[in-house]
């Protein structure tokens, strides 16, 4: 070896530069994407200014929706910003009641049929085989039948509790959830850190729950999400149809059932109702889709 | 060699892309000259910017991509030339086959109507004829049976031979210039023989110029006329096959060759002698020359001041050329290295080390 | 392909016998279908009550109840009404056609709304076109059913009214009294289809055509579309044969599995432009607590989503070469 040949071997060993790019929690990258979606995020801020107004607002304005006033059938004013019915109930304060109705039930079912839903598909995807089959098939039965019709069938059995109500519609919807965790949870039992983890002795429910159902996580959250809007259309349609919340208590689908007839004459009864509806749906669909987004990492996204 | 016409001609093509972290600069300045017949082997590491180098010369980049430089096809430039001016050119005359053959294919038509379309694309001839072109084309990429085979789905063919269909997509115009983008990497190591030898037999036939990207320099050395080394979208190296194989010139390069297990010579049982480290992010291109951080013979003036590609050869200053830029002509050995001058005569071991510290087995 | 068809009929059968179980099942739990017999003012002597329980077989035990029931019903025979004069499988057959004429249509609409919009979508990612038509999809598919039927309703009538004629009708599936001919009466039929169809179509074509956007994409990302355009192609042969033929397997998928919700989309539709149809049907029957009713409902409907998702299944390995061997 030459004299420069040693130089250049003892130069070689030092260790080369590294590049420095941030690192970022997954948490944090999930943020950022969201963020980034215009629509969600003004979504979000209009759910979240809807509630406000429902529970807040409801709470504060001075007629609650049972209250009777000497005003009947009377179009919006300063007095009633939404007007009256033929009975002279606040419309606002129906309209605010309402929307409390639906967000409770929603979130309950949201609540419920998320848990049981991951539950089933996580169970139900881990060991696969009879047990697997069994579990699914009876899912897809659950789905097979109209939510509507059934839970039309059911609710009648009690006379429209709000909890009740939440209860059938949950019991119907977990199996969507169950389908989506289910396909994770195929996919990730056979990734080496499953193996891993048993050969360290881990029991299944230690897996199960430690690494399987968090990273189904995402693609709960942003099902879940977009069940909630489901649930709130489908409860509002079960009212409509006189199936669902019962009176004295009210729901925004009671209250568009109950203008039906009076569309032309007091419109205002119809629209407000209506268009509350819309408002709460349509800014959960595109929160749920500011989350899909979010939490999906094979964007292809590029912006000049 | 010499005297051949110039086919194909890349200069100073740039490659940006916005992402949300900023611009990728994908390609820097990459150049080089193909003429009819010849084989261009370009080799480099995931991420040096090979395959969008091709796909620029396409025109099949995003649209969001920035694209700066030329590439003269015949002397018809074709970068920001019109999408149906490009269409005509593209299966017509620059033909290129893609890296998975799993999926370049469409899964719900026929192989045989997948190749006639191509042929229908170019020219003005009946289905039946160019179905019939299809089933010939297929023959010659041995493809058994081939009039029933040209009615199979691509599902029915295993990768080997999807890939041959591909090929046989893409020398059904005779075309000029035939761009294989990895075309052997995702097979097994006993198909790519097959392949290779089936992309011979489309050069044979079309008489069209090659290029032919690949990360393995195996592939490389028995196919190719000429070899171009990139490294973080930039060229590194440039010159003929021998050259670039026995007389390396530039320390990436030699640490390559000096990574490939050999078969043939005393040196077996040694160890492998790799280069550590890992290719630097194409965010923001360090100053100087990008290789630095795991050059064994790195300096000062590496750290500051990217090297340009010049002449390395022994051979003589390069014949002067009609256009005055610096062209790469058969016998040029370009390479991009303020060193390359220290390299003569060096093997992969002198310069880089085996990863660990004991060399029981054949220290120097 | 054959073998495939026979194999998926065959998994069908104890599908659809599950589920004739999980109906039962169901309706039982529903509460009593005597209550309202129990709940009128006066009430009713125990001597009447008692003979409707067994009329209704209420005084048998569950079990045998199903399979006095079930083995009824293979006879054609779907039990007995709380509403004494009616012909439950009757009743069925007759409301069957309605319904399904409206359900076929509202597909067929939904379908092309959203292939149309979803390509355009993808092909025009990001552009104006594109932001406009995601607005639009997802107002519809956060629009409640039955608000926008009402609306609609309210559009028909003014625009009657602007025309001077009923061009549109909102009441009802057909006129009582047609005068004319054949072509009369489709003109009829068809004059009263516009405005429910347009609502049912519109429901579902909010979440389909978000669907064929992401599946276009998904295609116009794929390899085998870069490979077209590498062999020369016309961007339209491009979009139409080789991704837009792709992009449209999945979506048979999402038809079959939104059949459920299209019927119970109906189900609101019927009741706001009071057809009477399947729909109407199920709202009555539950109202009245017509345990055989619904019953006779929920089986005709389960076997309906079973055999759609069995055409769908053999739609899709129609389309999809890769799927008839397995």
């Amino acid at each position: 070896m030459s004299d420069d040949s040693e130089a250049v071997v003892r130069r070689m060993s030092k260790p080369p530069a590294a590049v420095v790019v941030r690192q970022r929690g997954q948490g944090e990258l999930v943020l950022r994407r969201f963020l980034r979606h215009k629509a969600a995020v003004i979504s979000l801020v209009l759910f979240v200014a809807v509630v406000l107004l429902a529970f807040v607002g409801g709470a504060l304005w001075r007629y609650d929706y049972a209250d009777i006033t000497s005003a009947a059938s009377v179009p919006p004013s300063l007095e009633h910003p939404f007007g009256t019915d033929n009975l002279g109930h606040d419309t606002f304060a129906q309209v605010l009641r309402g929307t409390q109705r639906s967000i409770e039930i929603a979130l309950l079912i949201a609540f419920l049929a998320g848990l049981l839903g991951t539950l089933w598909g996580a169970f139900s995807g881990y060991y696969r085989g009879i047990t697997d089959s069994v579990m699914m098939r009876f899912a897809d039965l659950v789905l097979t039948l109209p939510l509507l019709a059934v839970a039309a069938v059911l609710t009648r059995a009690t006379s429209g509790s709000w909890w009740f109500v939440a209860l059938v519609i949950a019991a119907l919807q977990w199996a969507y959830v169950s389908r989506v965790v289910r396909g994770v949870v195929l996919s990730l039992r056979e990734k080496e850190y499953v193996e891993a983890s048993r050969a360290l002795g881990a029991t299944d429910r230690w897996i199960i729950f430690r690494h399987l159902i968090p990273n189904a996580f995402g693609p709960v959250i942003v099902n879940v999400t977009i069940l909630v809007a489901a649930a709130i259309l489908v409860e509002t349609a079960l009212s409509f149809l006189g199936l669902g919340v019962q009176p004295p208590d009210t729901s925004l689908g009671l209250l568009v059932s109950e203008a039906d007839t009076a569309v032309s004459t007091r419109p205002w009864l119809f629209y407000f109702p209506g268009a509350f509806i819309v408002v709460i749906a349509l800014t959960i669909n595109f929160v749920g889709d500011g989350l899909r987004d979010a939490f999906d990492p094979t964007q292809r996204k590029v912006r000049a | 060699m010499t005297g051949r016409e110039t086919v194909l001609e890349v200069e100073n093509l740039t490659v940006s892309f916005p992402t949300d972290d900023g611009l990728v600069r994908a390609v820097r300045g990459v150049g080089y000259e193909l003429r009819r017949g010849e084989v261009l082997g370009i080799v480099g590491e995931s991420g040096s910017g090979k395959s969008v180098t091709s796909m620029a010369v396409m025109g099949l980049l995003p649209a969001s991509a920035k694209v700066g430089g030329s590439v003269r096809f015949r002397g018809q430039e074709l970068i920001g030339a019109p999408d149906k001016a490009m269409r005509a050119i593209r299966g017509g005359r620059i033909a290129m086959v893609f890296q998975d053959p799993m999926t370049s294919l469409n899964p719900v038509h026929p192989v045989g109507d997948q190749i006639a379309e191509a042929v229908r694309a170019h020219n003005d001839v009946s289905a039946s004829a160019a179905r019939e072109r299809a089933v010939e084309l297929l023959a010659m990429m041995q493809i058994p049976r081939p009039r029933e085979r040209a009615r199979d789905y691509p599902h029915e063919f295993s990768g080997g031979m999807r890939q041959r269909v591909v090929i046989a997509t893409a020398m059904a115009n005779d075309p000029d210039v035939i761009i294989a983008d990895e075309p052997t990497t995702a097979l097994d190591v006993t198909v790519q023989a097959q392949v290779l030898r089936a992309l011979e037999t489309a050069r044979a036939a079309t008489g069209a110029a090659m290029v032919l990207i690949t990360h393995d320099l195996g592939v490389v050395a028995g196919t190719a006329d000429r070899v171009l080394v990139m490294y973080a979208g930039r060229p590194v190296e440039l010159g003929g096959v021998d050259d670039i194989y026995y007389e390396p010139r530039m320390p990436y390069t030699l640490g390559l060759i000096g990574s490939l297990p050999r078969l043939d010579d005393a040196r077996r049982g040694d160890r492998l002698v790799p280069i550590t480290g890992s290719p630097p992010s194409l965010l923001e291109p360090p100053r100087g020359c990008p290789f630095a951080p795991r050059c064994p013979m790195r300096q000062e003036i590496c750290e500051t001041v990217e090297p340009e590609l010049l002449t390395a050869s022994a051979s003589g200053p390069p014949p002067a050329s009609p256009s005055g830029h610096l062209s790469a002509s058969a016998s040029d050995h370009l390479a991009a290295c303020h060193f390359s001058a220290d390299l003569e005569g060096r093997r992969p071991e002198d310069v880089f080390a085996p990863t660990s510290v004991d060399n029981a087995g054949g220290a120097r | 392909m054959l073998a495939y068809s026979f194999r998926r009929l065959l998994v069908s059968i104890p599908v659809i016998v599950a589920s004739t179980f999980v109906v039962f099942l169901l309706v039982t739990l529903s509460g009593d279908p005597l209550a309202n017999l129990k709940g009128r003012n006066p009430p009713p002597s125990p001597g009447v009550i008692a003979v409707e329980a067994q009329r209704l077989h209420l005084d048998e035990p569950p079990l045998q109840r199903y399979w006095t029931w079930i083995t009824g019903v293979v006879r054609g025979d779907f039990g007995p009404s709380v509403r004494t004069n009616l012909d439950i499988g009757h009743e069925i057959v007759t409301r069957f056609g309605v319904t399904v004429r409206l359900i076929a249509v509202a597909v067929v609409l939904a379908l092309a709304l959203a292939v149309v919009v979803g390509v355009l979508s993808a092909v025009k990612q990001y552009s104006g076109i594109d932001y406009g038509f995601t607005f639009a999809a997802f107002l519809f598919l956060s629009m409640p059913s039955f608000w926008f039927a009402v609306l609609l309703k309210q559009g028909g009538i003014s625009l009657n009214k602007l025309v001077g004629d009923q061009v549109v009708y909102t009441i009802g599936e057909r006129s009582v009294v047609v005068e004319g001919g054949a072509w009369a009466q489709l003109a009829d039929t068809a004059g009263h289809m516009v405005l429910p169809t347009i609502s049912l179509a519109l429901i579902s074509f909010g979440a389909w055509s978000r669907f064929q956007r992401a599946s276009m994409l998904d295609v116009l990302n794929s390899d085998y579309v870069l490979f077209a355009r590498a062999k020369g192609l016309s961007r339209r042969r491009v979009v139409v044969r080789h991704a837009l033929r792709t992009a449209l397997i999945p979506m048979t998928t999402v038809t079959a599995l939104d059949f459920a919700s299209l019927i119970s989309g109906a189900v609101i539709i019927e009741t706001v432009f009071q057809w009477r149809g399947l729909g109407d049907f199920l709202v009555t029957s539950v109202d009245q607590r017509d345990a055989y009713a619904v019953l006779a409902w929920l089986l005709v409907v389960a076997v309906a989503v079973i055999v759609f998702n069995l055409i769908a299944d053999l739609l899709y390995a129609l389309l999809d070469p890769r799927i008839r061997y397995e």
